[in-house]
């Protein structure tokens, strides 16, 4: 345990967190945009491993990381359409059409990757982009500012949708059309458009979330997302429906996977400990609902679906 | 378009008798409107992804019929897939009844081929005729004790119960991976993580008739009868579907809300439990094995189960059949696999298809619903 405890691995710790949470993140922060209009969107992990897929094969196809990046976040936004229209058309029970969503993700990753890829051909990740000046501050710039620019995007992300959620009309829309549908409508808002609207940003950060983690571990393999986007949806609940807190969520989780990870390479767990070493996050996950759930209250039109006519 | 949708109404009185006749006919027909459209719409899916991999649909879909349906050995191998699908299905009705979403069937299948284990092992030489109830009442105990802990959680604590669940599988997974890595390992295996082979006493003896199908495929229709009883022919049932149908009222009403949940995840545990129990003692190896890949130990039936329910209509009767299309497509997709070299993994995908177009089309049902009743009492 001791070798754990020294600066270097410490840093090194700390750094990888930072790392390890950009999905978690990614994912949470589109989630609460959607859970804040009203829709609860289940399927992020089925987008999540969708983007994986995306990305890792247009990655390895063209040699671009940027180009992977870029599909992942377009096949998003047509799982968006798709939810959109389940959901707030087809007024879909929201739990379970996301459960579809994530079976439907989970076998059809797997079928194409046997199909198209087979063997899991390793992809170049993407290179890290350190910060000039900031980065040669002694251990905070390694832990800090030595990340590539997926990471540094995440976290931009924060006050960015925090603006848009509390400083923007959009926002106040979206907020108004989460809590009480009907008076929104009453003063004009499109609420199942706004809706549409959010559901598909949400997708959006889904299939980067899940291309920022394909490109993390640079491989593909079945079921790669292992419960992150199932996390990343509590981290909403946990986060409060709040931007800042979210991310310090995605933070906790992106450490202690770091912390698993590093206690493995080090050899302070082996073998049979390792996996219930591996329960840590899915633990975590329920203790901090037990202890956030009844202090906090979500949107009041969650999974509520919205038709004028009653 | 529009005439489309205005028939429920139409103030015409001489419209809506003559729309009477097609009324009466329809009226039966509705329930069957959310599975038909659902099975339509996923072949259709299913045919692009098949077209997309540059694969002929109809022998595709040949394949997956033959290979499910075709002769005898391949139906009893749909019943054995079937087993589990039937009985997390089960349990899924129960849950989803009550207004509780269950998605740790697959947690709660492991739970209960834990214990289960657990019994067979420290309770070897114990007869047969007793040893094989007790392992399957231990599945039933630990996937209902799997389920209750969410079930306590979301009602003593308000702890959403989807998310739970979901952890509660990964809990259950990592365990497992635990279990038969250092204390039920096997006797100098290392690299292959099962158990030793399981006492003989336990062995769900085979059905007659020369097929592998066992016995746990009459306990799978056991199940699915007292199902059906607890749901819809005991005050229990009652309560349960009273709290699903509307928590605020059943509580004003003076019924138990939160004691419901924990029961109706408890119950719907235990089914999945008694799943896990017939995958490891009704198995050819009859050991308990790891999750390795899409092949492991649980099938995926934790998931597939909720296609099964859904699709039977949350009825636990109409999961019987239910369960024999859903198995019918899984052992038709080794066929699917060796035939035209198209992954299994196609169904599962399906699966995802299936359970959002019979979500979907419950609006649809809603709708013509109201359209056919609008007939009843005249022209009114």
């Amino acid at each position: 345990m001791s070798e754990f405890f020294t600066v270097s691995v410490l840093v090194a710790t700390l750094a990888g967190g930072i790392r390890l949470a950009t999905p978690f993140l990614l994912a949470a922060l589109g989630e609460t945009l959607g859970q804040r209009s009203g829709v609860l969107n289940l399927g992020v992990e089925g987008v999540m491993l969708i983007g994986a897929f995306a990305a890792y094969y247009t990655a390895l196809e063209t040699g671009s990381t940027v180009a992977g990046i870029a599909v992942a976040i377009g096949i998003g936004a047509v799982m968006g359409l798709i939810y959109a229209f389940l959901t707030v058309v087809m007024h879909a029970e929201q739990g379970i059409s996301g459960i579809g969503i994530f079976l439907f993700g989970l076998g059809f990753t797997d079928l194409l990757f046997q199909k198209q890829v087979g063997t899991p051909l390793p992809i170049p990740g993407v290179g890290k982009a350190p910060i000039p000046i900031l980065s040669d501050i002694p251990h905070l710039g390694e832990i800090f500012f030595d990340h590539n620019p997926l990471v540094y995007l995440a976290f931009l992300l924060v006050p960015i949708m925090w603006f848009v959620v509390n400083k923007t009309t959009f926002g106040l829309n979206v907020r108004a059309i989460g809590q009480t549908p009907e008076a929104a409508d009453t003063l004009g808002v499109s609420v199942n458009l706004t809706r549409t609207f959010t559901i598909v940003i949400a997708n959006c950060f889904a299939g980067l979330a899940g291309a920022a983690l394909a490109l993390e571990v640079g491989i593909f393999q079945q079921n790669l997302t292992a419960g992150q986007g199932f996390i990343a949806i509590a981290l909403v609940y946990f986060g409060a429906w709040r931007m800042p807190w979210v991310m310090s969520g995605a933070l906790l989780f992106g450490v202690v996977s770091s912390t698993v990870l590093q206690w493995k390479t080090l050899g302070i767990v082996s073998g049979p400990s390792s996996s219930l070493l591996a329960m840590a996050p899915a633990i975590l996950t329920i203790l901090v609902l037990v202890l956030v759930s009844r202090r906090v209250s979500a949107p009041a039109a969650l999974t509520r679906p919205f038709d004028r006519a009653g | 378009m529009t005439a489309l949708a205005s028939p429920p109404r139409s103030p015409d009185p001489s419209e809506a008798a003559e729309h009477a006749g097609i009324r009466r006919l329809l009226r039966p027909l509705v329930g069957l409107v959310v599975p038909v459209s659902a099975v339509i719409a996923a072949l259709a899916v299913g045919a692009i992804m098949l077209l997309a991999l540059g694969a002929n649909p109809l022998s595709g879909y040949k394949a997956l019929f033959v290979g499910g349906f075709g002769s005898w050995d391949n139906l009893a191998d749909t019943a054995i897939k079937a087993m589990p699908l039937m009985l997390v299905g089960v349990g899924i009705s129960i849950a989803f009844r009550t207004g509780v979403i269950n998605i740790g069937g697959e947690g709660q299948i492991i739970a209960g081929a834990i214990l289960s284990t657990v019994v067979a092992i420290g309770l070897p030489d114990v007869p047969r005729p007793v040893l094989v109830p007790l392992v399957l009442l231990a599945g039933a105990v630990g996937g209902g004790i799997w389920g209750a802990i969410p079930g306590a959680l979301k009602a003593y604590a308000g702890v959403n119960e989807i998310l739970s669940t979901i952890m509660m599988n990964i809990v259950a997974a990592q365990f497992l991976s635990f279990l038969l890595q250092d204390l039920l390992i096997e006797e100098g295996a290392i690299r292959i993580q099962q158990t030793e082979r399981l006492s003989e006493n336990a062995d769900l003896p085979l059905l007659p008739g020369g097929t592998r199908l066992h016995l746990g495929f009459l306990i799978a229709i056991l199940v699915a009868v007292l199902g059906y009883f607890l749901l819809f022919r005991s005050s229990l049932g009652v309560r349960l579907r009273a709290v699903g149908h509307n928590p605020d009222a059943s509580r004003y009403a003076g019924m138990a809300v939160k004691k419901s949940i924990v029961q109706a995840l408890a119950f719907s545990g235990a089914c999945a439990g008694v799943a896990g129990a017939i995958l490891v003692f009704g198995s050819e190896s009859h050991r308990l094995i790891g999750e390795g890949g899409a092949a492991g130990f649980t099938q995926n039936a934790g998931f597939n189960g909720i296609v099964t329910a859904l699709f039977g209509g949350l009825h636990p009767l109409a999961t019987v059949p239910a369960s024999f299309l859903f198995g019918g497509l899984l052992t038709g997709g080794i066929e699917l696999q060796r035939e035209l070299q198209v992954p299994a993994a196609l169904i599962v995908a399906l699966n995802g298809v299936v359970v959002v177009f019979v979500v979907a089309s419950f609006r649809l049902r809603g709708r013509l619903q109201s359209w056919v009743d609008a007939g009843r009492g005249g022209g009114a």
